[in-house]
């Protein structure tokens, strides 16, 4: 395939793994966090982890917007899907996410709560067309790539008159999350620079970035998805760490640009605000991390009109989730990883989304740890 | 069926479906007679019996039951009538048998259109005699609207063993080689591109084809060194690999780069997000077989039309784990595992 075999091709791969493997100083460790879960899966679906030198490690980010909501949004979901005047529109990575007392959307679909599965916003926008005496709620979820298609929709909705859709907006912003991930550093995270993100950049450009090597001293390179992309955002890393140079690099030019998209970012202001606070899975309350709906569009906001509220609901204690999606533990540390918790049996939201490390790691790397049949 | 004296000719090209086709009247009789027995023409139907009676060879004797509820009904390449006759016929060539007869039920959604079912019907015939596999026996239902999706189908097939073939899926071991027939994903991939909701641009076709004539090759070519043949239907060759790990007790090592998929399917799954190897076949198998007959098979698989990709992808090994693991074609390892309860559309 034209514009892709060319970022997976092998014979390159042990090219950049040669470079690599002579300029990364055998003195030190590097500690990379790749922060979207398309890089994750990349890793481990390419087996990128076999090509670095030993002392090049990669720690899995929060990059994964299923990953990161936490239980308590499912909760309210949920409850919004029992009212038997909502239609419920969600994509289908949510459906299996764990949510309290062993419930989850797919469980509350088979109980009868109306939930349909969507590819994209405009779905919801025609079922919301189509059958006007249903309420149609479409969960959103997911970081500055996903935002602009629900603003899409909720312009839309507004041209047409539509009375009957609203948007559960959980939509997050990848920058406040890294400065929560910076600021959190020495609880047992160590980072010596970021694998920056490839579709999230796309929208939002190079310089909120900024304050990554500015203020904390961490290199970053934004990275495209392909394996060979992050290979060579890898040695891009190592060489900004021995020529002490801090800065934000961009390998993924071929998508990324300064600015960003300006259209979708001014699409996305006109529609959303930030929040105060939000909560994020594994991070906690973080501050300015999320968006709502302005006034102006409150009409589509279906925490406004059905007065949807936030449980403050618990993980179970076992699960590792949070320690996973901060960097500060590895998927195989948990002591549910593969045992009671697989993506057949998910536990925790890391092990549901294919994005999730838990779910890159046992589906594609289990046998590194795996010992016995499954 | 003789009954004739039906008051008004059945309105095919533009009547429906409606509850009085399954209630066990003149007008059920009128169906069976007008669009089932017209498409699938064969003695045994002719006699009208609720069963078909057939003498039985000595031997082994094979069975199978199959159902079909694939969206959309139409797709490139083939519906869900030859479907349901190549899905029957595969499942039953994979134990080396020769498929001899067919049953088919018909559940229909009221409401459906008349020509929808006859084009099904006939296309069923079609893909029957191809096969030279007859449908001899079948039932119709008719519910109502919105308890089915449309029509769905269920088949039975009967085959015959060869003596002396004993093909199973636990018989894999160590140092055995893996041979697919073919480029995966193909059906998988002409099916969603018709999916409402997911409709794009795509010249991929269905490869639904009966692959007796295949297998009757390679037992030919291979005899008692092959173990197991297996077509990789829903969950693709990811799972089926997986399924044959678990019953053989053995590994599987494969190779990326020996797996053939087409372009344009590649280009598909990209866009999609799903991988090859878990998107469903209709016209693949794969084979396992003992290290010294590999080059017979696959000189046999080359030589049929429906092998003419055949490739040797890979080899069991042992492993307790029962892992499938694959090198990539970028270079690193990694396990193919089976799909988790992904939300894919009914390809099947």
């Amino acid at each position: 395939m034209k514009y892709v075999d060319e970022y997976r091709d092998g014979e390159l791969a042990r090219g950049v793994a040669r470079s690599l493997a002579a300029i990364a100083q055998s003195d030190r460790d590097y500690r990379f966090m790749e922060f979207c879960g398309g890089h994750t899966h990349a890793i481990s679906r390419y087996g990128l982890e076999d090509l670095l030198p030993p002392n090049v490690r990669m720690i899995h980010g929060p990059g994964c917007p299923v990953c990161v909501l936490p239980i308590g949004r499912i909760d309210a979901a949920i409850a919004l899907a029992r009212n038997p005047k909502v239609t419920l529109c969600t994509y289908a990575d949510l459906m299996r996410v764990p949510a309290s007392g062993g419930m989850s959307l797919i469980k509350a679909k088979a109980a009868g709560a109306d939930i349909r599965m969507v590819y994209s916003t405009l779905d919801a926008i025609r079922i919301a067309e189509a059958e006007p005496a249903r309420e149609v709620a479409f969960f959103a979820i997911g970081f500055e790539t996903t935002t602009p298609p629900t603003a899409l929709a909720i312009r839309l909705a507004a041209q047409k008159k539509l009375s009957n859709f609203s948007v559960f907006c959980n939509h997050v912003l990848t920058p406040a999350a890294m400065r929560a991930i910076l600021a959190s550093e020495g609880e047992g995270v160590e980072i010596d620079g970021f694998v920056g993100p490839s579709h999230v950049s796309a929208v939002i450009g190079v310089r909120p970035y900024r304050f990554v090597a500015e203020q904390f001293g961490k290199p970053i390179v934004i990275s495209g998805f392909e394996p060979l992309d992050v290979m060579q955002s890898i040695v891009m890393l190592v060489q900004q760490l021995n020529e002490r140079r801090c800065e934000v690099e961009n390998q993924y030019g071929r998508a990324v640009t300064t600015d960003g998209n300006l259209k979708a970012q001014a699409e996305v202001a006109d529609i959303f605000e930030l929040r105060d606070s939000f909560e994020w899975r594994g991070l906690g309350e973080v501050p300015s991390s999320a968006l709502r709906l302005r006034d102006a569009y409150g009409a589509y906001d279906a925490e406004r009109r059905f007065s949807v509220e936030t449980p403050n609901a618990k993980d179970n204690p076992a699960c590792e989730c949070g320690a996973i999606l901060r960097g500060a533990k590895r998927p195989h540390d948990c002591k549910l990883f593969g045992t009671v918790c697989t993506p057949e049996t998910p536990m925790g939201s890391c092990m549901v989304s294919s994005e999730g490390a838990c779910a890159a790691q046992w589906t594609y790397r289990r046998f590194e740890t795996q010992r016995i049949a499954s | 069926m003789t009954i004739k004296a039906y008051r008004r000719k059945l309105d095919i090209e533009k009547g429906r479906v409606d509850l009085s086709h399954g209630a066990g009247g003149r007008a059920m009789a009128q169906l069976i007679a007008d669009v089932f027995h017209a498409a699938l023409d064969n003695d045994w139907l002719r006699q009208g019996n609720d069963q078909s009676l057939f003498d039985v060879a000595k031997g082994r004797m094979a069975m199978t039951t199959d159902a079909f509820v694939v969206s959309p009904l139409f797709f490139p390449g083939g519906d869900i009538g030859s479907l349901a006759v190549h899905g029957t016929v595969n499942d039953i060539a994979m134990s080396g048998a020769t498929p001899l007869y067919l049953s088919a039920s018909f559940i229909i959604e009221e409401g459906f259109l008349l020509s929808d079912l006859a084009r099904i019907a006939e296309s069923m015939g079609a893909a029957s005699r191809a096969a030279g596999v007859p449908v001899i026996t079948g039932d119709t239902k008719v519910v109502e609207r919105g308890k089915a999706d449309g029509v769905f189908i269920t088949t039975a097939g009967v085959g015959i063993a060869p003596e002396g073939l004993y093909l199973s899926g636990d018989k894999a071991r160590p140092g055995d080689v893996l041979l697919l027939s073919g480029s995966i994903g193909d059906h998988g991939v002409a099916v969603m591109s018709k999916r409402e909701n997911l409709e794009f641009d795509c010249e991929v076709v269905s490869d639904s084809a009966p692959l007796h004539g295949l297998v009757a090759d390679m037992v030919a070519a291979a005899g008692a060194s092959l173990r197991l043949m297996r077509d990789p239907t829903r969950g693709g060759l990811a799972a089926t690999l997986n399924e044959i790990a678990q019953q053989s007790g053995v590994g599987f090592r494969i190779e990326e780069s020996a797996i053939p998929v087409k372009p344009e399917v590649a280009a598909a799954c990209e866009l999609l997000g799903l991988d090859p190897l878990n998107v469903a076949n209709e016209g693949k198998l794969i084979a396992v077989a003992a290290p010294q007959a590999a080059p017979a098979l696959l000189e046999a698989m080359r030589a049929h039309p429906l092998g003419r990709d055949a490739a040797i992808i890979g080899a069991a090994v042992e492993d307790d784990r029962r892992f499938v693991q694959m090198t990539s074609s970028f270079g690193g390892a990694r396990i193919v595992d089976w799909l988790a309860g992904e939300q894919l559309p009914r390809i099947c």
